[in-house]
C-alpha cells in the first residue's frame, strides 16, 4: 500500500499544484470528504469551497470553484474550473467581491441572475476561508 | 530627379516605420510564446475530462444528454472569433471571407451570430446579419470566464427547445469559426461544430475503475458535459489567440524586410544623387574656368 497520495489540482489554465501529500480534504457537494491513501476509487462533484492537503505537518489551503474529483487509491485528481492557493489570494478583492454579491442578493432577491451572484458569492466565501484557515495555521 | 533633402526625410521616415515594425515584432513573438504556453496548459484539463467521460461512458445514458440531441437545424448560432487589432496579415480577411461563404451556404431559417473581436464586429455590422451578442476587447486579458461567458448561453438556449418564452433564443446548431494555430508562418481557418455535440472521441478499450459516485454517474456527467462545451470554446479562444500573434509576427517581419529594402533602395538613389550633383557642379566650374581664359 502507498504510503503517499500524488495530489493534481487542474484547470483550464494549467495544472495549479502537483505534489505527494499524505492526505486530502475537498468540498464535495454532498459535503467535505476526506481522502488518506489507499481510499476506494471515488468520484465526487465539488462545490465552491476550501481544500485542504497535508503533507506531514503542514497543512495548504486552495480555494476551488465547481468542478470535481477523482481518487484512486494513490492518486487524487481535482478537475476544477478556478483554483487559487491561499497564499495567492488577495483578501482585500475577495472581501470586496463578497460584499459586491450580498449587496446584489439584497437587491434582486431571487430574481434574474441570482445563481450567478451566488456562485461568484460563494467563490468570495471560499477565497476568503482559505486564507483565514491558513493565516489560523501560521 | 528628386532631390538630396527629399530623400534623406524618406529614408528617415521608412526607418522609423521599421523600427516600429520591428518592435511590433518582437512585442508579437514574446506574446506568441505565451500564447502557446497557454494551450499546453489547457491540454492536461481536456486530458482528464475526456478520461473521466470515459470512465463515466458505461455508467451513464451517453446518447440522452440533451446536448447530444441532434434537431432539424431551424436556428443556427455561430461564433464567428477574429482579433480585435489589425495589422496582422490576412489573419482577419481570412475569417471573414470564410464565415462568409459558410454563412451563405447555411439553409436555416434564423440565424444569428456570436461576434469575438473588434474587426469581425466591425464587418458583420455592417451587412445585413443578425447579431446576437458581442465579445470585444478580451484578448488582452484571456482568461476561462470570457468562454464561460460565450458559452453558457448557448448551451441554455439548446438545452429548452419547446419552452414558449425562449422561443426566439432557442438554437439547434452552433458552430464555431476560428483560426487554428498550426505553426508560426501557418494559420487555418477552421469551422467546428459546437453543438450538437460530435460524438464524444472516447477511447473503449482503456481499463475502467470501478468508481463510488457522488452524487451519481448521471449527474456529474450532466454537469461535466456543458463543460466540455465551454472547453472546446475556450480552446478556440487559445487557438485564435496564437494564431493572431503568429500572423502578426509574421506580417511584422515582412514589413520589416521590406522598409529594409526599401532603405537600400532609397541610400542608392540617395547616393546616385550626390554622385550627380557633386559631378555637375565640378562640370560647372571647369566650363567656367573654360570660358575665362
Amino acid at each position: 500500500m502507498d504510503t503517499q497520495l500524488e495530489l493534481e489540482i487542474v484547470t483550464p489554465t494549467g495544472v495549479v499544484v502537483r505534489e505527494n501529500v499524505d492526505e486530502v480534504e475537498a468540498p464535495g457537494v454532498m459535503g467535505h470528504f476526506g481522502v488518506l491513501p489507499g481510499h476506494r476509487p471515488f468520484m465526487s462533484q465539488l462545490r465552491a469551497g476550501q481544500l485542504r492537503y497535508r503533507t506531514g505537518n503542514d497543512n495548504h489551503y486552495v480555494a476551488v470553484h465547481w468542478g470535481f474529483a477523482e481518487v484512486l487509491p494513490d492518486k487524487v485528481t481535482i478537475l476544477v474550473e478556478t483554483a487559487e492557493i491561499a497564499g495567492d489570494i488577495d483578501l482585500e478583492r475577495a472581501e470586496s467581491a463578497k460584499k459586491r454579491a450580498e449587496e446584489r442578493m439584497q437587491q434582486f432577491g431571487a430574481a434574474y441572475d441570482a445563481d450567478k451572484v451566488k456562485a461568484e458569492y460563494d467563490r468570495a466565501q471560499a477565497r476568503i476561508d482559505a486564507v483565514e484557515q491558513a493565516r489560523k495555521q501560521s | 530627379m528628386p532631390s538630396l533633402r527629399d530623400l534623406k526625410r524618406r529614408t528617415e521616415s521608412v526607418k522609423n516605420t521599421q523600427q516600429i515594425t520591428s518592435a511590433m515584432k518582437m512585442v508579437s513573438a514574446a506574446k506568441l510564446r505565451r500564447s502557446q504556453d497557454a494551450i499546453l496548459s489547457a491540454r492536461p484539463f481536456a486530458k482528464k475530462m475526456l478520461q473521466v467521460l470515459n470512465s463515466l461512458a458505461t455508467r451513464a445514458d451517453m446518447d440522452a444528454h440533451p446536448l447530444l440531441t441532434v434537431r432539424e437545424p431551424k436556428n443556427i448560432d455561430v461564433i464567428v472569433i477574429s482579433a480585435d487589432k489589425g495589422l496582422c496579415g490576412s489573419f482577419n480577411a481570412n475569417i471573414m471571407k470564410k464565415a462568409e461563404r459558410f454563412l451563405g451556404g447555411l439553409e436555416a431559417e434564423s440565424l444569428d451570430l456570436q461576434i469575438v473581436g473588434k474587426k469581425s464586429r466591425d464587418y458583420f455590422r455592417r451587412r445585413a446579419y443578425n447579431i446576437r451578442s458581442e465579445f470585444v476587447d478580451i484578448f488582452r486579458d484571456l482568461n476561462y470566464e470570457n468562454a464561460a461567458a460565450i458559452a453558457r448561453p448557448l448551451i441554455a438556449s439548446y438545452h429548452e427547445p419547446d419552452s414558449e418564452a425562449g422561443q426566439e433564443n432557442t438554437v439547434d446548431a452552433v458552430y464555431l469559426i476560428y483560426n487554428e494555430f498550426k505553426n508560426v508562418i501557418q494559420q487555418d481557418v477552421v469551422v467546428e461544430q459546437l453543438l450538437p455535440i460530435q460524438k464524444l472521441d472516447l477511447d473503449n478499450d482503456t481499463e475502467r475503475q470501478d468508481y463510488i459516485y457522488e452524487p451519481s454517474a448521471e449527474e456529474i456527467y450532466n454537469a461535466v458535459i456543458p463543460r466540455h462545451v465551454e472547453y472546446q470554446v475556450w480552446h478556440a479562444l487559445l487557438e485564435s489567440a496564437a494564431a493572431e500573434h503568429a500572423a502578426r509576427m509574421t506580417a511584422m517581419d515582412n514589413a520589416s524586410k521590406n522598409a529594409a529594402e526599401l532603405i537600400e533602395d532609397l541610400t542608392l538613389t540617395m547616393n546616385k544623387v550626390r554622385q550627380a550633383t557633386i559631378t555637375r557642379e565640378i562640370l560647372e566650374i571647369v566650363s567656367g574656368a573654360e570660358a575665362i581664359q
